[in-house]
């Protein structure tokens, strides 16, 4: 970097002691995340570098943690519980959450603001405050499903936290869409009408292309927070759904094994994948609204 | 003549145009009420309703006027005349005969269990009781207050009956008391023993732990922000994603991430040691700090992110212009630069704080006895010690004060405008 020649020295030493800073900042942000990847290959079992990690010789690195994390049932059980909860309730969040953000869109509907404070108040409530109020909802409902409809203990309780996730997905649903449609221009829909297109057929040939990308990362948005979510979990679930998220909990809390830092560095993993996906998305979405001119 | 003519058609036409305008809102209205339908009933139903339901319960006593309907009805004539005196025996028989009937449905003991919260201990009296009181007969086996007595000490202790009375309604003040360390006693609120206090100690913790650390958040979120809107794309770009990683990243890793930086055997004291700047490790965890530093971590990206959008707006010409004014960097800066800031500052330290005083798994895992905060305890009381109704108490206090931070966050930047990622 060259300066002006006018620059005078505090000038210059401020300059450099503000990047000095914001690089510890940015350490600070990354340096943990970074610190569990090479112990989760370490051939130890306890939290911490052993001296052959440290001397970098190869005994002291195994991947018998990652063969733990893949094979062992309670892991392998708890990511497959994850998974199949994430995908309904993310679906059910989705597709209930656009059409309403269609309906929101429209800036002068009474109550607006009204509808919009409900529909976001999930996000609003502290989440252990919403798993209190769903807490006393679900045993009932629980009840419900399993004596009334005859659902076995599993389905009742997989239900229960598909449903719970799900509400709690909405919200980011509704804003990442609503915030999308802003900039949506209305004559397309008009002129698509005009020429003889219904609702429905507008709907999936003009309106969804164009707002998908808002569409999609709030669907990662709700995803992100089921697959990720643990508070309901513990509070509502029971045996039945030990997700991952409630796995690594439990094994914080107890210190069980290195197998936590496996799974965590395979985590990190899937959020680069994640947030290389959501830049294509974000650069794709201002391409196809004319924002930018790359 | 021929204006006024004129006009009265135009009329006309205006008042049919504004019909059909009406006419043609009124149908949008409704299609976009109807789209929101579904999304509406399943978030009232399966949430809004709930938390409502869920709030209902910190003040709800029915268990008791359910469960002793007799004793309720007599137990309200006795004026207690001092502190020994012990209700006459018409209260003793309604109560015998109400807790034949709960025992037959076996709800004497969520009784118990419901006055143990105000009595500790008395949940086991009840069991008992419910056990014994099967082979009494009403009509026979009078009086019933030497048979309880004989029974067991405990219906002799005039504080029994006094809470009974107390929490004869089918309202109680009694868990929002609890909940701020009072209990309700007949002669009103009364201060809780210092020993037994928590709630308000821990209230002010979580309040004072979430200053702290939306402040942390702020001082050290806001040259990055700065840096950020003021570097070419390119840099931006990258220093963008050093942000969203932690962001994207499970919260679950990242809070797995501190405990093995920050326990005794953790790597900073394990490097601490080996270069022997200390000799035996730091304190670093299962405390205040390891909270303070663990949630700054998690939370700093919701400071640095509306910091950012803000700052991308204010053009540089501004402080240019105040420099070829005359102001050094620091007033340009403070004069200028700041106040046309502080719109994502606002944003960025009601929402940091707001999820922070709602924090509930970082402080448990990483905070030990002292780290922790009010929701931790919310937990517990669902959880482990099952007193819903103080569960409920305390959560209720919690969101209204959240409600109070989100209403003056909607007001600095409109709900509407949250943008995320």
């Amino acid at each position: 970097m060259s300066f002006p020649a006018y620059t005078t020295v505090p000038q210059k030493i401020w300059h450099y002691g503000l990047r000095v800073f914001c690089g510890l900042v940015f350490f600070y942000l990354i340096g943990p995340i970074l610190a569990i990847i090479p112990l989760s290959f370490s051939s130890g079992t306890y939290f911490t570098y052993t001296e052959d990690m440290l001397r970098l010789s190869p005994s002291g690195f195994s991947l018998e943690h990652y063969r733990d994390a893949l094979t062992n049932p309670e892991w392998t059980d708890s990511i497959w519980n994850s998974v199949r909860i994430a995908f309904p309730a993310t679906a059910f969040a989705v597709s209930l959450g656009t059409l309403a953000s269609i309906g929101l869109a429209r800036k002068r509907l009474p109550g607006r603001r009204l509808l919009m404070a409900t529909l976001i108040s999930p996000m609003i409530v502290p989440l252990i405050i919403s798993a209190l109020g769903m807490f006393f909802f679900y045993s009932s409902l629980g009840n419900f499903l399993q004596d009334t409809l005859g659902f076995s203990k599993d389905t009742s309780e997989y239900i229960k936290i598909v449903l719970a996730h799900a509400v709690l997905g909405v919200p980011f649903v509704v804003i990442t869409v609503t915030s999308t449609l802003i900039g949506f221009d209305a004559s397309l829909t008009q002129a698509s009408a005009s020429m003889g297109a219904g609702p429905v057929r507008t709907f999936f040939k003009v309106q969804l292309p164009l707002i998908l990308p808002g569409v999609i990362s709030g669907a990662l948005f709700a995803f992100i927070t089921s697959f990720d979510e643990v508070v309901v979990v513990i509070i509502i679930g029971s045996q039945q759904v030990q997700t991952l998220p409630w796995q690594m909990f439990v094994g914080l809390r107890e210190q069980i094994s290195l197998t936590i830092l496996a799974m965590a560095t395979m985590l990190v993993g899937v959020a680069s994948i994640l947030l290389v996906f959501l830049e294509l998305m974000r650069r794709r979405s201002e391409r196809i609204r004319g924002l930018s001119r790359t | 003549m021929a204006t006024g003519h004129k006009s009265s058609s135009a009329d006309i036409d205006l008042r049919a145009l504004r019909r059909s305008m009406r006419r043609s809102q009124r149908r949008d209205n409704a299609r976009s009420l109807l789209l929101i339908a579904p999304l509406l009933v399943f978030v009232l139903v399966t949430f809004a309703i709930p938390i409502f339901q869920m709030l209902t319960r910190s003040v709800d006593n029915s268990v008791v006027p359910e469960t002793l309907p007799l004793t309720v009805e007599v137990i309200g004539s006795w004026e207690p005349a001092d502190s020994a005196d012990l209700p006459p025996e018409e209260v003793y028989r309604a109560f015998v005969a109400d807790i034949q009937v709960a025992a037959d449905a076996r709800r004497h003991t969520v009784l118990g269990s419901r006055l143990n919260y105000e009595m500790p201990g008395i949940a086991s009296k009840f069991r008992q009781l419910g056990r014994a009181v099967d082979d009494w007969d009403l009509e026979a086996d009078g009086p019933f207050k030497d048979l309880l007595i004989s029974e067991n000490e405990a219906w002799a202790d005039p504080v029994v009956w006094r809470t009974i009375r107390n929490y004869s309604g089918n309202y109680t003040t009694g868990y929002f008391a609890n909940a701020v360390d009072y209990q309700l006693t007949e002669d009103g609120f009364e201060k809780r023993p210092e020993a037994e206090s928590i709630y308000v100690m821990l209230f002010m913790r979580t309040i004072k732990m979430s200053l702290i650390i939306t402040f942390t958040c702020f001082a050290l979120g806001y040259p990055v922000a700065w840096l950020l809107a003021n570097s070419s794309d390119r840099y931006a770009n990258l220093m963008l994603i050093l942000v969203l990683l932690p962001f994207w990243t499970s919260l679950l890793v990242r809070t797995s991430a501190w405990k093995v930086l920050l326990q005794n055997k953790g790597i900073i004291n394990e490097s601490l040691l080996s270069i022997g700047v200390i000799n035996e490790p730091l304190p670093l965890m299962y405390n205040q700090f390891a909270t303070i530093v663990a949630m700054t971590h998690i939370l700093l990206p919701f400071m640095i992110l509306p910091l950012y959008s803000v700052m991308k707006t204010i053009p540089p010409v501004h402080v240019r212009a105040a420099k070829s004014l005359g102001a050094n960097g620091f007033t340009a800066f403070r004069r200028v630069y700041f106040p046309e800031s502080t719109p994502g500052i606002g944003a960025g330290a009601i929402l940091v704080f707001i999820l922070a005083v709602g924090y509930y798994i970082t402080p448990e895992i990483v905070g030990g006895r002292t780290g922790i905060f009010i929701s931790n305890r919310i937990a517990y009381n669902i959880s482990s010690s099952l007193n819903w109704g103080l569960a409920a108490a305390l959560g209720t206090i919690l969101l209204v004060a959240v409600l109070i931070l989100y209403w003056i966050y909607d007001r600095i930047v409109g709900i509407d405008n949250m943008k995320l990622g």
